[in-house]
């Protein structure tokens, strides 16, 4: 039977059991949005195509299925370019179907036209334009095969409003022809026994987790490796939560704003097993120092990340559902009693830098500290909660002083740094979630970026809660301006600019506010028991820094420590 | 280092776009690209002439083109034993005194005139790089008009073709 194209998009949504998506109608998916309204398919309305593009991550990245977003052509389509990038950065499965002027028009510099693939093409897996409906269901069918499989990644259709409106014989193809494309599972066995043999000559071995570890869902494996090894782990913000912040040979995030025993182990370690990172400028500080006494194992599906930063000693290419799985039969086979004699001292020398240096603030009766902040909100949530960030300090706060326990509860733009990211992602994990608790840490800028979206979950009851850290500046640039530029703050100070609670309101989302240490677990608590949507303004001193903290271009031991009686 | 690499890409709207799109992100050092169709209608190849500093370097611009979703394979042709060629053409100055000494040059070159007029004759040479560039320094003293060279295109030697490489 013949049908439209808009209905040939959406019976092929559903065939890939897609439930929701998020976006923002225009001229271009007239027929598109009349299709979702006809199917009556689940669709979330943003109230910025930026808003529906980070939705559709944050539900990817907290359920691991692939997040769909729609937005019209030209400025719809451009609006989500920030989003696209961001979910490319941190290899986020996602389809970002916009429409196309018509066919006739295209290149004509028609109304709302542009050229979404040549804008896209830096920032995507793959992109498509259709123009033909004969092609469309076998783009469809492709997009969504390379958006979720090997290192996945964001993938945008481009469909012409002509093809909407053109009518085929719908067959959804079953199977996938891509002859440049087949992406590595199983990779080199040799590579495996390799690395074990390294790991039992080891005197100080340090498994170093990235985000290809909740990507790839191996946490309960990697946890199962540990536990037998015993080695002490050091995680990227991408990795937190894979290995629970309650085991005592976790160590704790590693890099700029790390730990100091993570980032000392990383500098005297002898064997580093790099498993699912790409060894970002972040972590690595100055890059020819980094783990400089180690060899370097890396484990990655992505061939290319390999020798990309970091020269590997050792390379397993291939799928952590592989190799994990092949390591930990090798671990159980062997006697560990003889390997932990081997790494004895060296657990003892890192749990004392973990006990000796732990992170630390200063706390007040005055003054409400942001590491306090998020302390209280992990107490209250028993480390189960969804956290989701924007960007800036208050997002290494809570890489710092939330307790992560599960592996996908930590969602936070890593690799391009997107302010705004924050409320829409919470939205749609939320969306994907909908059992969970999702707290959302925010600051007084960042907040600011995607505003508008509180009103998106206001009218649908989406039950997020959202912490505004509110210390009257831009954080971090602050930061660096206090540290680099001799205190002057350009720009970066925003006191008093915005009555957040009468924001939250105006837009039907809860208000609550607390200024007092004294009131700061109650308040929390209220918000986070409340039904629907509630914003906390908080108000926090100015000028307090994330510490400890590695400057640019500097050894991982070069750190600035921070605590209570620096 | 220089290496010359044949690449295979999906005959598709856009690819070129990836391709370019890639080298520019990435900055690499690209010399010169050429890209035509092939035996099968559905292929396209791609003779990228590529500047590394080392084997890493340029394991990372293979390893990154062949991430791309259009592109099928790509061979190192650079130690392979291959014919190695570009084409020029050349719009020389040449009036009835000069033009007997241009024709002894074009034969030395084992080139082509493909037109001739009162004041200039356009050359045709096919060759490597820097035959083409010897070429161009002798005609200078003459006068060189314009010049219009397309990038290196390889092939291998002996029967087997590069996708089955």
């Amino acid at each position: 039977m013949e049908i439209l194209g808009s209905d040939v998009v959406l019976e092929s949504l559903k065939k890939e059991g897609v439930e929701v998506v998020f976006g923002y109608p225009g001229g271009a998916v007239l027929p598109l949005y009349d299709a979702l309204y006809r199917m009556k398919f689940p669709h979330v309305l943003t109230r910025h195509e930026q808003g529906a593009v980070h939705a559709a991550d944050g539900y990817a990245r907290a359920t691991g299925k692939v997040g769909v977003c729609i937005a019209t052509s030209g400025p719809g389509a451009t609006n989500l370019i920030t989003g696209i990038a961001t979910a490319y950065m941190d290899s986020v499965p996602l389809v970002a179907i916009t429409g196309q002027v018509g066919v006739s028009l295209i290149g004509k510099d028609s109304f709302q036209e542009a050229d979404i693939c040549g804008i896209t093409t830096p920032i995507t897996k793959h992109n498509y334009l259709v123009k033909k409906i004969q092609d469309l269901p076998r783009v469809l069918k492709e997009a969504f095969y390379i958006a979720r499989t090997g290192r996945p990644g964001p993938v945008v259709i481009d469909i012409s409003k002509d093809v909407f409106n053109d009518k085929i014989d719908y067959i959804y193809p079953s199977e996938v022809k891509l002859r440049g494309y087949s992406p590595v599972f199983a990779g080199d066995e040799a590579s495996i026994e390799l690395v074990f043999e390294k790991m039992r000559q080891a005197k100080k071995p340090l498994i170093f987790v990235g985000g290809g570890v909740n990507i790839s869902e191996t946490s309960d494996l990697l946890r199962k490796i540990t536990q037998l090894t015993r080695f002490p782990v050091i995680s990227t913000l991408m990795g937190l939560g894979c290995i629970s912040n309650a085991d005592d040979e976790h160590l704790g995030m590693v890099g700029m704003h790390g730990t100091y025993a993570a980032n000392m182990a990383t500098i005297e370690c002898d064997l580093l097993l790099g498993i699912g990172v790409r060894f970002d400028d972040r972590v690595t500080g100055l890059v020819k120092d980094f783990a400089p006494k180690a060899q370097v194992v890396h484990f990655d599906i992505d061939p290319a990340e390999i020798n990309k930063n970091i020269i590997a000693d050792i390379r397993v290419v291939g799928d952590l559902r592989w190799s994990l799985p092949l390591l930990y039969e090798k671990a159980v086979q062997y006697d560990c009693r003889e390997w932990r004699n081997n790494i004895h001292t060296w657990i003892a020398t890192v749990l004392n830098w973990k006990q000796e240096n732990p992170l630390d603030y200063s706390c007040s009766d005055d003054v409400i500290m942001p590491q306090s902040v998020v302390e209280t909100v992990s107490q209250l949530t028993k480390g189960d909660a969804i956290i989701v960030t924007d960007v800036g300090q208050h997002q290494m706060w809570a890489a710092q002083y939330y307790q992560f326990l599960n592996e996908r509860s930590f969602l936070t733009s890593g690799g391009l740094g997107t302010m705004g990211y924050g409320l829409p992602a919470a939205i749609g994990a939320q969306f994907g979630l909908p059992e969970k608790k999702v707290v959302l840490f925010t600051g007084d800028g960042s907040i600011m970026m995607n505003c508008q979206e509180m009103a998106t979950a206001a009218n649908n009851n989406v039950a997020v809660k959202i912490i505004v850290m509110n210390n009257q500046v831009l954080g971090m640039v602050n930061q660096w301006q206090r540290m680099f530029y001799e205190e002057r703050y350009s720009h970066t100070c925003l006191k008093g600019s915005t009555d957040f609670v009468k924001l939250a309101e105006a837009m039907g989302v809860r208000g609550l506010r607390v200024t007092k240490p004294s009131q700061l677990r109650a308040t929390l608590a209220e918000a986070l028991q409340m039904e629907g949507p509630v914003l906390v303004d908080v108000w926090l001193p100015v000028g307090e820094d994330v510490l400890p903290m590695v400057p640019a271009n500097c050894r991982l031991d070069q750190m600035v420590l921070g605590g209570a009686d620096r | 280092m220089k290496h010359t690499l044949a690449v295979l890409v999906e005959n598709r709207p856009g690819v070129l776009t990836h391709i370019s799109g890639l080298i520019s992100r990435r900055a690499y050092n690209i010399e010169s690209i050429s890209a035509s169709y092939t035996e099968e209608a559905d292929t396209t190849r791609i003779t990228i002439d590529v500047e590394v500093d080392d084997e890493l370097q340029l394991e990372q611009v293979v390893n990154q083109l062949s991430k791309l979703i259009d592109v099928i394979k790509i061979i190192d042709l650079t130690h392979v034993d291959s014919i190695h060629r570009d084409l020029a053409l050349i719009k020389v100055k040449a009036n009835p005194k000069t033009r007997s000494d241009i024709v002894d040059i074009v034969e030395i070159f084992r080139a082509k005139i493909v037109d001739v007029n009162r004041e200039t004759m356009v050359i045709e040479l096919t060759g490597e790089e820097s035959k083409i560039d010897a070429l161009c320094a002798v005609l200078m003293d003459y006068g060189i008009i314009e010049i219009a060279r397309t990038g290196k295109i390889a092939l291998s030697r002996g029967p087997i073709a590069a996708k089955n490489m």
